[in-house]
Formats: C-alpha cells, structure tokens, sequence
C-alpha cells in the first residue's frame, strides 16, 4: 500500500504539472515556472503567520496570490526595459529570500522549516493522512493534489482553444476578443496553485523538474498540441513510477529518483524521437547524401 | 449617410513617450485595397495593432463601420507580420486556419465540423489544400504565409488588415496573394495591406496611404501615388527612389 501512495502521489504532482507545462514550454516561460515556484515562499509563510496553523488551503491561497505578483513584477521589469531574463532571475530571488527572512524569524521552532519546502519528502506521504469525521480517507497529500489535478483539467478543459491561441498568436487572440492577460494570470495562478500543492510531495526544485522535462520530451515526439499533452501526463507517470523502483533499489532519494528518470526519458527522446531525434535527423542527412551521390554518379 | 469601413481620427501612438504616429486622420472607402507604405519605423504596423486595440493610444478615435472596433470584431480579419509566432508550435496547417473561427465560437463551444470545413475551402482558396495536415514548421515561407491569409479568410470578415503579406514570399504565392485580393475586392471588401515594394504599388492598389510618423497622404493611387508625395514620406532615403519617380512621372503622363 505504501508503494502505491507514494507513486500516486508522484504520478500526480506529474501530470498536474505535465499539462501546464506544456503550454510554459510553448509560450517560453519555463523558467517562469522555476521564479513561481521560488516565490511563493513569503506567501506561505504569511498565510502560515495569519492562520498559526498548516492550512494547506490557506497556503494554496497565500501562494497563489504571490504566484501572480511575480508573473506582474517580472512583466512591469520588463516593460520599463530590463532584461526578461534578469527580470525574472530578480523577481523570484528578492521575494524568496523575503520568504525566507520569514520564516526565520517566525516559524523555525515549528514544523516548517527550508527543508522540508524546498526538498519535500515524498517517503513520509502515506503517513500524514486526512482524517474525516475519525475516518482514515487515506493521505493528505493524495486529495490535495487529486483536486489540484482536477481543477488544472477543467479549466485546460474548458478554455483549451483559448490557451492554444494565447500561446500560438497572441495578438491575434487579443483581436478576436479573448482575454489575453486575463488567460495569462490564469495559467500563472495554476501553476502557482499546482507548485504549493506538490510542495510537501516533492519539494519545490523537483516540481520545476516536472514542469519542463515531461512536457520538452513530449515536444520532441509529436507534432500535435492535444498529444504532447497526452504524452507529457504519461511520461510524468512513468518517470514516477519508474523513479519510486529506481529508489528503492538504490536505497536513495525518491524525488530524486524520479527526476532522474524524467532526465533520461528527455535524453531518450532527444536521441531517438523519430520527428526531431539526432538519430532521425543523421539518417535523414545521410540518405540525401546517398541520393546526391547516385544521382552525379 | 454612407458609413466607411474604417475611419480614423486624431489617431495617436507614443512607444515610452516617443511618439511613433502623430494624430494621423482619414477615411476608408469602401471596396478598396489600400497599400500602407512608409519608411521602416514609418509606424505602418502601429497603425493597424492600434486600430485592433492591441496597443494603447494615447489619443484619438477608431470607428469601424461607425462603431468602435471591440463592437465590431467579427467583422475584422487580420493578419499579423509572419515571424510574429513560433512556427514550431505544435500544430498542423488546417488547425492554424481554424483559429480564425475561435472569435466566432464564444467562451465554450469548440470547434467542430463546420470550422473544419470552412476551413479546408480557405486553405484550397490560397491552394493549399494537400498540404492541410502538414505541421506547420515544414511549410515554406509562402506556404506559411498563404496559411495565414486562410485564416484571415475563415474569419469571414469585411474589413481586412494585412502586416505586409508579401515581405518574403516566393512568386506563386505572390501571385496567390494578389488573387485572393482581386477576390476580396469584387466581394465588395475591403483590404488594408502594409507594403514594401513600391515598383508594385500602382498594379496591385487603388488606394494608398503614405505615412511617415503622421499622415503624409492618402486617396486613389492614381492621385496620390506621385512623385511629390514619395519624397516627403521617403525624404532622401532611397537612391532608387530617383528612378523610380522618374517612371511615376513617365506613368502618368
């Protein structure tokens, strides 16, 4: 039962995770993504200060609102004509580090310390289990990311052709009459909403993780938008169930474990996909040569 | 009372203080193509991202068929500069020509077999209806382009605005282009479309529109296509722009 909440769990956080980063990749805001998922720390730790307790909903809130002031500070950066990458590495620095002045001050005699935020413990999930009117209803975790999954789904679900053209043409988006800034924040406020969620699970630099590498290894074996989400959901699944027995052979970090198994599905992908592989492509060269050859012999 | 298609006043722009047009005025016909023509940084692309409020004006008024412009979408195609999008993404051609429908669909309804199929008759309008499920980055620069001016076409509009169609294109697709105008046209439609080439202005529009900061001038090419008015938009900018008054002149003698 333990292996089955722990990859649960994992395959969760990826497959909320896989969906919207598909549209970061394709909008190139993947690192928009590692800034969200860093400065989110004040907020939890001001929604921790206001509530004394580890509401995750309030923190949900709590991040979610600061989520949304990166992506707004990172745009006013750069409209005022700094760089879009110096914007973003100064946005999610600043406010992690006040975040981090926070909880110092704060909490650090309660349980929330740097630790577990930022390399979360996906072993100890099973552990911490919700307990409804005294029933068991199995993890904590599971339900939070369970309804974070949903909602990411319903609202891709609902309004997919208006985040598909908000990230293929914006301006024509804008010229039809679709909210751009509007489906901008949104897609922000989920990732944020999704990083806080996973937090506990995985810790916040491995949700980064899962929110590049299943959705670029994706990238490289399709040529439809609707199948590399697809793709992106199943090569995080894989990636956690695979990395949860890599772990447990190892005797290492699950998380990690994990990550490392998305990293090598990326770099099988990169070699062999059969669209935009280097395999692919040198035998594309290769027969052209061959083809030039005969047609001067 | 006729109401234009497109009318412009007091229309004012400024990147960051700087202004780039400069209270430009004037009024559209209706049945025309219009060739936009400018120096680079003229603002001819600012003049049309301004009249799809896409960008912030810091003055003036835009009425589309006497309304403003967020009253009358549907009844405006547009089609942005190519290297405007990531021809990577991942997509195929018939689906970009559907996005000209999502304007159309509303909030919630998705698109389905009609936007399919009018669709597919845009794509075989521009003559490329084989190449419908072709991911896009394998397209060539024409066949991109011919792929955007389909979905302008699926937006079933009256007033079209085009960022320089022909920038880039082989001949087939030029002459595609100029086609599909030609269509447009006898439609009764009309077509804003900024250009470069100005040994092709005379044969392709009836009507231009000069612009250099502010309006320079503007009325059927055949008046103000002149000599005269090249050199207040273009200034000394050009040296073939001696040969070519030259032939202007020549033109209309």
């Amino acid at each position: 039962m333990m292996d089955f909440w722990i990859i649960l769990t994992g395959s969760l956080v990826a497959a909320t995770c896989g969906v919207l980063g598909c549209f970061l990749v394709l909008r190139k805001m993947a690192m928009v993504g590692d800034a969200i998922s860093h400065s989110v720390l004040p907020g939890i730790a001001i929604a921790f200060l206001i509530s004394g307790s580890r509401d995750s909903v309030l923190m949900l809130a709590g991040a979610a609102v600061l989520g949304l002031i990166t992506v707004f500070l990172i745009q006013m950066l750069q409209q005022s004509g700094l760089q879009s990458d110096a914007s973003i590495g100064i946005v999610f620095t600043a406010l992690f580090a006040i975040g981090v002045i926070l909880i110092s001050l704060n909490a650090s005699h309660i349980d929330l310390d740097l630790d577990c935020v930022l390399f979360g413990e996906i072993a100890y999930v099973p552990w911490d289990t919700w307990i409804l009117n005294g029933y068991d209803m199995g993890p904590a975790a599971v339900w939070m990311l369970g309804g974070t999954l949903l909602l990411v789904l319903a609202l891709i679900g609902l309004f997919y052709k208006q985040f598909k053209l908000c990230a293929f043409d914006p301006a024509l988006a804008a010229a039809v009459g679709i909210p751009v800034v509007l489906f901008h924040y949104l897609l922000m406020g989920m990732v944020s909403v999704a990083t806080v969620a996973s937090f506990e699970s995985v810790g916040a630099i491995l949700v980064v993780g899962m929110l590049i590498v299943p959705a670029s290894t994706a990238y490289l074996l399709t040529d439809r938008l609707s199948r590399m989400l697809l793709y992106s959901v199943l090569i995080g699944i894989l990636s956690s169930a695979g990395g949860y027995y890599l772990a447990k052979w190892l005797d290492a970090s699950i998380a990690g474990a994990m990550i490392s198994v998305a990293g090598i599905l990326f770099v099988l992908a990169f070699i062999f996909s059969p669209l935009h592989g280097l395999a692919a492509r040198y035998l594309k060269r290769r027969r052209l040569k061959a083809g030039t050859g005969m047609a001067q012999a | 009372m006729t109401t234009y298609p497109l009318e412009v006043e007091r229309l004012t722009v400024a990147y960051q203080k700087k202004p780039v047009l400069n209270s430009v005025s004037f009024k559209i016909p209706s049945g025309k193509l219009i060739g936009v023509l400018g120096p680079n940084g003229a603002g001819k692309s600012t003049l049309l991202k301004a009249m799809l409020g896409l960008i912030p004006v810091v003055d003036g008024d835009v009425k589309i068929f006497g309304g403003a412009y967020h009253e009358q979408r549907k009844r405006v195609g547009y089609v942005p500069q190519r290297e405007s999008v990531d021809w990577d993404f991942p997509t195929h051609a018939l689906d970009v020509v559907m996005m000209g429908r999502y304007g159309h669909l509303g909030w919630f309804r998705r698109p389905g077999a009609a936007e399919r199929n009018l669709a597919l008759e845009c794509l075989t309008k521009v003559g490329m209806s084989e190449l419908a499920g072709r991911q896009i980055s394998q397209l060539s620069g024409g066949q991109q382009q011919r792929v955007f001016l389909a979905r302008a076409l699926a937006q079933t509009a009256d007033l079209y605005f085009m960022d320089e169609p022909f920038a880039g294109v082989d001949a087939t697709t030029e002459k595609a282009i100029v086609a599909l105008l030609q269509e447009l046209k006898e439609q009764g439609k009309t077509v804003l479309v900024v250009h470069h080439d100005l040994a092709t202005v005379e044969q392709y529009f009836d009507h231009v529109l000069l612009l250099n900061g502010g309006l320079v001038a503007e009325g059927p090419t055949q008046e103000v296509f002149t000599p005269d008015n090249l050199q207040k938009t273009y200034g000394g900018r050009i040296a073939i722009l001696q040969d070519f008054s030259a032939s202007a002149s020549a033109g209309q003698v």
